[in-house]
């Protein structure tokens, strides 16, 4: 009797133990990991500068396109735009401005230049969680099929267009 | 006496419509409370006032109004964010452990208190 306790005890210590090491490792932030594969959302979105809205079905048109969620507030969205004009070299980018003034949103583009084939608004930041946004700037690169194939949070930086363009040339 | 049945129907109405008012209240701080932001340390949607949380519950309140049950809005944000935007994590496979271990180590302690009983009161009657 007494050594099945005992063997109990020991194996429930080593669980213990097991678990909480685990438990340390285990990342306890946001990860985007799970989102790849998974195909955006089939929405309407409103463009920037017109009446008009853009349905993102449309994008099964490129084989590859870059979403990128912008607004002319957010610091980090400057340090990026040089190579989101980098990447509009050779990839299709939809701009969606993220609760942001209209006015302000242009300045900034005419500004820094224009990378985007489109832009797209989301005033109350509503559509955006439709893509898993939850801060800007965030960028998506989808495929033909409009799954993910990748998803960055934070601004992109040199490595990053890097690797987009190794993906977008394979 | 018409006036008093006027005045009881016109009570009756008014309690249906809050009772409704604060069972839909009810249904939407208990999605919020079973959801993550993601944006805070720790914090349900419920307990912030992050631009993040407000848009969250605008959206949760926009599919509850489409006829979404809360089951089928936490399907939605999962879809979008994971399941780490719930705070209840969903029973899937790789989830069947972490929801079946605390059965197993209580029928494990049953039987355990139980034959330790056993013996107890078998050591007694000698």
């Amino acid at each position: 009797m007494k050594k099945i306790i005992l063997s109990l005890t020991i194996v429930f210590i080593c669980f213990v133990v097991v678990i909480f090491s685990l438990g340390l490792k285990t990342k306890k932030i946001y990860d985007t990991k799970d989102l790849v594969g998974k195909p955006i959302p089939l929405i309407d979105l409103k463009l920037l500068n017109s009446e008009k809205t853009f349905k993102t079905s449309d994008l099964k048109k490129n084989d590859f396109t870059l979403i990128n969620f912008w607004a002319s507030w957010c610091a980090p969205c400057r340090k990026e735009h040089k190579y989101l004009i980098q990447l509009s070299k050779d990839l299709k980018i939809l701009g969606v401005n993220f609760k942001d003034d209209k006015q302000k949103a242009n300045k900034f583009i005419k500004k820094l230049g224009n990378p985007y084939n489109l832009i797209a608004t989301d005033k109350d930041g509503k559509k955006s969680i439709y893509f898993g946004v939850y801060g800007i700037p965030e960028t998506i690169l989808v495929d033909k099929e409009l799954k993910i194939i990748k998803k960055y949070i934070g601004p992109i930086n040199e490595n990053d267009v890097k690797k987009i363009l190794k993906i977008i040339n394979n | 006496m018409n006036k008093i049945k006027v005045f009881i129907t016109i009570l009756l109405a008014f309690n249906i419509y809050f009772s409704d008012l604060l069972s839909e209240e009810k249904i939407n701080n208990q999605i919020y409370k079973n959801l993550r932001c993601i944006v805070c340390q720790g914090q349900s949607i419920a307990d912030s006032n992050s631009d993040f949380a407000q848009t969250i519950k605008s959206v949760v309140n926009d599919k509850l109004s489409e006829g979404m049950n809360e089951k089928e809005v936490y399907h939605f944000l999962s879809e979008k964010y994971g399941d780490w935007i719930l705070f209840d994590p969903p029973v899937k496979k790789k989830t069947y452990l972490l929801w079946s271990l605390p059965y197993i180590f209580f029928v494990i302690g049953g039987i355990a208190i139980l034959f330790i009983f056993k013996k107890v009161l078998k050591h007694k009657k000698y």
